[in-house]
């Protein structure tokens, strides 16, 4: 078992519902992320999405797209975001899921990534432009090493789709709250309670809703349908607007028990 | 699963777009079979964009060159003077037929977005064109042209402010608005099923040069040559041929400024495969798998991807694929304009540069794609020839 299959496990168990912060690693550089994971390991976050940086981001709107360039200018490279999580892994056990674009995990090759991925401490990969029809050697690879495959599922993904996506996705399942990219938005999306609700009818796997959460009312909504918030551009905007101070971190840490609801 | 040509092509696109592709597929699968779709595009072909576009014969580039017969196949005679208007009027009627209202679509050189522009008005449905910055700066007259058309022109300002960006930015609009939205991707490229529509579309192209070189000279010929960017106008002229083994292909890519990664757009001599764009095939990319920046004096070829059948059409040996720089084909612009009173578009420039090296033997044919006309980059030779 995976500690992302523990920890939502015990979330259940607990009666508890998922926060899940995603980071672009590298922004501004590698040493900031490693400390943002240990902050928000201990601002109570449940699994921290750890994002790797490529150079054509289709899915993502213009907050991640400049977090994903200034870290692509500070040099990030998926080997370095490996090594940084094997280092932060000796310090805690929060939950790591790398997201990324498929190119960057192709060209490391699958082989060499599952190994050390697992080997680094990562509990699971999320390849946003891979599509199930596309996830064979992926899936075979990734959980021949222990690691979870996390499959997004959209509002427009037809009842056949919903079944294949959650059939491969294992820790839990992406639910895209709305169509479009990442980025944060005033309001949940109007139809996002029936989508849930029909996702939930397919599967057992935990879901864990993304894509414009930014608001703690957001959050607070989405934990009433769902098993997990993602929180994302909200968080790679407070990073940008705070990476000037030397306490960048416990700021985004603080950052985060507002959008919780912990206000401190 | 779907739409792969050997190892490449398929469907690598975020979830949300999964599910218009596959009503896509569907819509084309009963437009191929519709007689009715059929003989309306036909129709437009014929009395809208002036298809059969002539084969005709560059005797006086032929007796410059001392090379064997060069027949030149004029889709720059085509409405809004290139290829791309095959694609857009078969694209056009399905989204008519689809019932969207709004198209949206990429451009680099401005061809695809002038096409895009000219269909959407003659259909009466609303247009927005993507181009990156650097491209609106060097093709200004397709620009106005658009805007001429009632499209509105979205400039792209990240990256390389070039035609890879600009695909970007019309597929995070098409995954926002994807409910009402078409999205009339201008090449051979992205996911399923556009690799193998837009080459269905522009495969008249091959069908017509059958027909019209079987009448002038009685046989097929020896060699095609056709640019490469995306490569939308060598399939068309080459997917009709590909069973005649006898004949030779070659597609040209951009050689840019030299052989350096970042200083061309030459996918097969330079790239490696990899995922870009909804497609797995030979893409320009680092050592990290971050794609490179491209660079050609042709913005319809500077481009770090290639559509996936060509990828297949490189590894099986079919198609021979090969670089002209810069310079060549700014040589091949001007060659053409004199000899022959044709000025041919910078991307078509590179294919008859290409066709001069070959060194054509007297007894032997090679048709050329002359996929598009020179005027809209009068300007930028203008620029780079100092005149």
């Amino acid at each position: 078992m995976t500690r992302i299959e523990k920890k939502f496990k015990e979330l259940k168990a607990a009666n508890r519902k998922a926060f899940i912060p995603y980071i672009t690693a590298g922004d501004p550089n590698l040493q900031t992320t490693a400390d943002l994971i240990l902050a928000l390991d201990k601002a109570g976050a449940d699994v921290i999405e750890v994002g790797v940086p490529f150079s054509d981001p289709i899915a993502d709107g213009p907050v991640i797209q400049r977090a994903t360039e200034r870290a692509l200018i500070s040099g990030t490279t998926l080997a370095d975001i490996l090594r940084m999580g094997g280092e932060v892994r000796k310090k805690s056990q929060v939950p790591l899921l790398i997201m990324s674009y498929y190119n960057p995990l192709l060209r490391y090759g699958l082989e060499n990534l599952a190994r050390d991925a697992a080997a680094a401490g990562f509990d699971g990969i999320l390849a946003s432009d891979l599509t199930v029809e596309e996830s064979g050697p992926f899936v075979d690879t990734m959980k021949k090493a222990g690691l979870n495959t996390v499959f997004l599922v959209a509002p427009t993904s037809s009842p056949e789709r919903i079944r294949k996506i959650a059939a491969m996705s294992t820790g839990f399942l992406y639910a895209v709250s709305r169509t479009g990219v990442t980025g944060e938005r005033q309001e949940l999306a109007p139809d996002l309670r029936a989508f849930l609700r029909t996702l939930r009818t397919h599967t057992d796997v935990p879901i864990a809703v993304g894509f414009g959460i930014s608001q703690p009312e957001h959050v607070q909504a989405v934990w009433q349908e769902a098993d997990g918030a993602v929180v994302g551009s909200a968080l790679v905007r407070a990073i940008e607007e705070n990476a000037g101070f030397s306490d960048v971190a416990d700021r985004v840490a603080r950052f985060t028990l507002w959008l919780r609801g912990e206000a401190a | 699963m779907k739409g792969h040509f050997g190892i490449y092509g398929g469907q690598f696109v975020p979830e949300t777009l999964m599910h218009p592709l596959e009503e896509l597929d569907a819509a084309y699968s009963a437009a191929q079979t519709d007689p009715a779709f059929q003989t309306r595009l036909e129709y437009l072909f014929h009395n809208y964009s002036g298809r059969p576009t002539p084969l005709y014969n560059a005797e006086r580039l032929a007796q410059a060159w001392g090379s064997g017969k060069i027949y030149l196949k004029r889709e720059d005679l085509n409405h809004t003077g290139a290829h791309k208007i095959n694609n857009c009027l078969g694209q056009g009627l399905l989204a008519q037929r689809m019932g969207k209202k709004r198209i949206i679509a990429e451009t680099g050189a401005g061809q695809h977005g002038v096409a895009t522009a000219t269909v959407c008005a003659l259909l009466g449905m609303e247009c927005d064109v993507y181009m990156g910055e650097e491209d609106i700066r060097r093709q200004e007259l397709n620009v106005f042209r658009m805007k001429l058309l009632g499209a509105r022109v979205v400039p792209v300002s990240s990256g390389s402010k070039t035609l890879k960006d600009a695909i970007n930015e019309s597929m995070r609009d098409w995954v926002t608005n994807v409910r009402t939205t078409y999205y009339m991707l201008g090449s051979v490229l992205g996911p399923h099923p556009y690799p193998a529509m837009v080459r269905d579309f522009q495969s008249i192209i091959g069908r017509e040069v059958r027909g019209q070189i079987l009448e002038k000279e009685g046989r097929l010929p020896d060699v095609l040559v056709a640019c490469v960017g995306g490569g939308s106008n060598a399939m068309g002229l080459f997917y009709t041929f590909v069973s005649d083994t006898q004949m030779r292909m070659v597609g040209v890519e951009a050689g840019g400024r030299g052989p350096a990664l970042g200083d061309h757009a030459a996918r097969f001599s330079g790239g490696s495969p990899g995922v870009l764009h909804g497609t797995f095939s030979y893409i320009l990319q680092d050592e990290h798998g971050q794609i490179v920046p491209t660079h050609s004096v042709s913005a319809g070829l500077d481009y770090p991807s290639v559509g996936p059948e060509h990828a297949t059409l490189h590894d099986t040996g079919r198609v021979q694929y090969t670089s002209i720089n810069d310079a060549e084909a700014l040589e091949a612009f001007t060659e053409l304009s004199h000899l022959e009173g044709i000025i041919p578009a910078l991307e078509s420039a590179h294919a008859v540069a290409q066709t001069k090296k070959l060194k054509l033997p007297k007894d032997q044919i090679a048709v050329i794609n002359l996929s598009g006309r020179g005027d809209k980059d009068v300007n930028e030779a203008m620029r780079l020839l100092g005149k």
